[in-house]
């Protein structure tokens, strides 16, 4: 298993995956479940080291997103490469709650999904391959343009010819 | 026409390499097949009973007669010399090979074309009125709306794994040809009391086995914000439909279990968020892709009946048969629109040859500005031609067996590929097509019956659109036999119903005859010539119907 941050591939992660019977270390990096944040809130919420939080791909994550930026890192999963509800859960805390910490994808992450993956929100993925570098880089190459705008700043095709249209204008 | 410019040109065009990379990494078993069949079907291509389907998007079922020759081009050097023409306003090649894809789909990227999308969860070719900018009675050209739902549509990170497969149609005229309330998104333009044109929002709809006419989830949306409330629409799908039973994973069934209230309160929430995000569409972004589907440069001509082709209605019969059922009424003074029908008798519904796409492709860039259509019902149009040409054109068509007046009448039969083809199916269509087509040969008794919309299903799934036909065939397996269900008063236009199961299942010889009995009995009862099949079995229901089918029987 590769974990894949901004295209690089990371040693070790950061953040101790903490199960939910096991206590909570009082300090370090650690990454809880959603039950347990939903029980253990008070407790959780004073805490001064980096929090992460995974998230069910069936959570509303309407109910969530306002807590979203107090995490450090967000894991979303895919349980299969065909259940897409992560990609709108990515796309909502990114674009409507303005979450700016690590988004990672967690599951059945293929290098054919990548491309939407990254242009959902993910910035980190985890890979069951050794060359999971090489594979983020050519799916991140897969296309040149886009056609629909997403919160990754690309510039959808319909702007870019409106804003070709508008220069030309100017010009003449 | 829309055209690529190099940004669409170079999306194709990556997309084919990606495919090919794909299918290298299949073929050292990089990926499993069950890795690989999503992408493969997001590229058209299906596994069938004898061989790989690939399925061709035709965007809203407008062609230039430069790509129709290079689908025939296509179809010689890949299939057989064939293409098969679908409800979808697709093409589709029955005998592809798989290490040939990649190279088809490079042809298809030469002539502005690809086979994106036109299969898996993600949303399909978005399908249209085949007289779009043409018909005398539209609002406004539909086409500028079905490209800018192409491009948003296309590879869209967020919605190419939903819980099911997702089909929008649009309408640019209050009398649906384009089947809006039986898709998962119909859109139907119409103006609102300012007199400002947008669209009604219908959702919901669909066949398969659980048929439902779509609902309305917003009567009035401003052309501006159609992409935010298409985004809203499937965000809100695509994480609350099931997907925990492909049978019901459809939105029509998410509309049915929480209500269109429901779906709607969660619908206009999300859309309230984005609406005047980026997805918004300025006017000018509009304009852009309006330009493109600018009208030919028709000639100025007088309106009324031209001369010629009144002369030639009067005194050649078989030519006013055929202008009478295959021509239609065209915006442009003088102009007609031409449907040439693909279901001549004892053929399969919706097949072309080679040399029939060529001749068309022909035919269009002598008559028709080099435009072509197809439509939704398995045939094709050539959607503006002179009236003076018609007689000409009439000659020309007919030459390549194209000139069969049949256009609406029963039959003009739309029919899946069935157990022919289909390793879904459980009974055959075609041939039973192919029967029902030859027992209305005789084009008295056919011009008589008039409009008579018979659709036929090899299965369940419901590609022949059966539930939706005036007589509806719908192919079931009984102890391993092939027998049809019979379902009267279906309709796909603006008053769209699903049909009524009349009875018990019959065999494939009943069937026929069954058809026959019908025909006969609405002959019988109809109130005068007027009064089509569907307006007599709407005013008298089954009753009559099912007795002359069972008694007799």
């Amino acid at each position: 298993m590769s974990l894949l941050k901004n295209g690089h591939i990371v040693g070790e992660d950061a953040f101790q995956l903490v199960a939910d019977d096991a206590t909570v270390p009082a300090s370090g990096a650690v990454l809880i479940t959603y039950a347990r944040w939903q029980a253990e809130k008070d407790q959780l919420s004073g805490r001064n080291s980096p929090l992460g939080i995974s998230l069910p791909n069936n959570l509303d994550v309407l109910d969530f997103g306002p807590e979203a930026e107090r995490f450090d890192l967000i894991v979303l999963s895919f349980p299969k490469f065909s259940d897409g509800r992560a990609y709108s859960q990515a796309r909502l805390l990114r674009e409507r709650f303005g979450y700016k910490g690590e988004l990672r994808a967690t599951g059945h992450v293929l290098q054919d999904q990548l491309w939407h993956m990254q242009r959902s929100g993910f910035d980190a993925f985890e890979i069951p391959r050794e060359d999971a570098a090489e594979a983020f880089a050519k799916a991140s190459r897969s296309f040149t343009n886009v056609y629909q705008p997403t919160g990754d700043g690309r510039v959808s095709a319909l702007k870019q010819r409106l804003a070709a249209a508008r220069k030309k204008e100017a010009a003449e | 026409m829309y055209q690529y410019d190099e940004i669409d040109q170079t999306m194709v065009d990556e997309r084919v390499a990606q495919f090919r990379d794909q299918v290298a990494r299949r073929l050292t078993g990089e990926i499993s097949e069950d890795e690989f069949k999503p992408l493969r079907l997001q590229n058209g291509l299906y596994l069938q009973l004898h061989a790989y389907m690939l399925r061709i998007a035709i965007p809203y079922g407008t062609l230039s007669s430069h790509q129709l020759r290079g689908l025939a081009q296509i179809g010689c050097k890949y299939d057989r010399g064939w293409g098969h023409f679908t409800t979808r306003q697709n093409l589709q090649y029955n005998w592809i090979k798989l290490e040939d894809t990649a190279d088809a789909l490079a042809d298809l990227a030469k002539i502005q074309m690809h086979a994106i999308q036109t299969s898996g969860n993600c949303i399909r070719n978005t399908t249209t009125d085949q007289f779009a900018g043409a018909a005398h009675d539209e609002i406004e050209d539909p086409r500028v709306w079905c490209e800018i739902i192409r491009q948003w549509s296309t590879f869209h990170p967020e919605f190419s794994f939903l819980p099911r497969k997702f089909k929008i149609a649009v309408t640019g005229s209050p009398n649906d040809r384009a089947a809006v309330r039986v898709h998962d998104i119909g859109l139907r333009m119409h103006k609102n009391a300012a007199g400002e044109v947008g669209f009604e929002v219908i959702v919901g709809g669909g066949l398969g086995r659980t048929p439902f006419i779509g609902k309305t989830i917003r009567d009035f949306l401003p052309k501006q914000d159609l992409l935010s409330y298409l985004e809203a629409i499937l965000r809100v799908y695509n994480q609350f439909g099931r997907r925990d039973n492909i049978y019901k994973a459809r939105i029509k069934i998410l509309v049915h279990e929480l209500g269109i209230d429901t779906v709607r309160e969660k619908v206009e929430a999300e859309w309230q968020a984005t609406k005047d995000g980026a997805l918004k569409l300025p006017q000018e972004a509009i304009d852009q892709i309006a330009a493109q589907f600018a009208p030919p440069p028709y000639e100025k001509l007088q309106g009324g009946i031209n001369a010629d082709y009144a002369n030639a209605f009067r005194t050649d019969f078989e030519f006013g048969l055929w202008a009478r059922r295959n021509t239609f009424k065209h915006k442009q003074p003088g102009y007609s629109i031409v449907t040439i029908s693909l279901k001549k008798e004892g053929e399969a519904p919706g097949d072309a040859k080679a040399e029939q796409m060529n001749a068309v492709a022909d035919i269009a860039d002598r008559y028709s500005f080099g435009e072509i259509r197809v439509t939704h019902e398995q045939n094709l149009v050539l959607p503006h031609v002179r009236q003076a040409d018609l007689p000409a054109v009439f000659k020309a068509l007919k030459a390549y067996d194209l000139a069969t007046p049949n256009v609406g009448l029963a039959s003009d039969i739309i029919a899946c590929p069935g157990l022919d083809y289909c390793a879904l199916a459980n009974a055959r269509s075609i041939p039973v097509a192919q029967q029902i087509a030859l027992r209305f040969k005789n084009w008295e008794r056919a011009h008589d019956v008039g409009e008579l919309k018979i659709k036929i299903s090899g299965c369940i799934n419901a590609c022949g659109h059966h539930h939706v036909g005036h007589i509806g065939i719908l192919g079931v397996d009984k102890a391993g036999e092939e027998f049809y269900q019979l379902t009267l008063g279906g309709s796909a236009d603006d008053q769209a119903a699903i049909g009524d199961l009349i009875g018990p299942s019959l065999n494939a010889t009943d069937t026929v005859d069954a058809i026959d009995t019908l025909v006969e009995t609405y002959l019988r009862i109809r109130k005068d010539s007027d009064e089509r099949f569907l307006d007599t079995y709407r005013r008298v229901g089954l009753a009559p119907f099912k007795e002359a089918v069972y008694v007799a029987a």
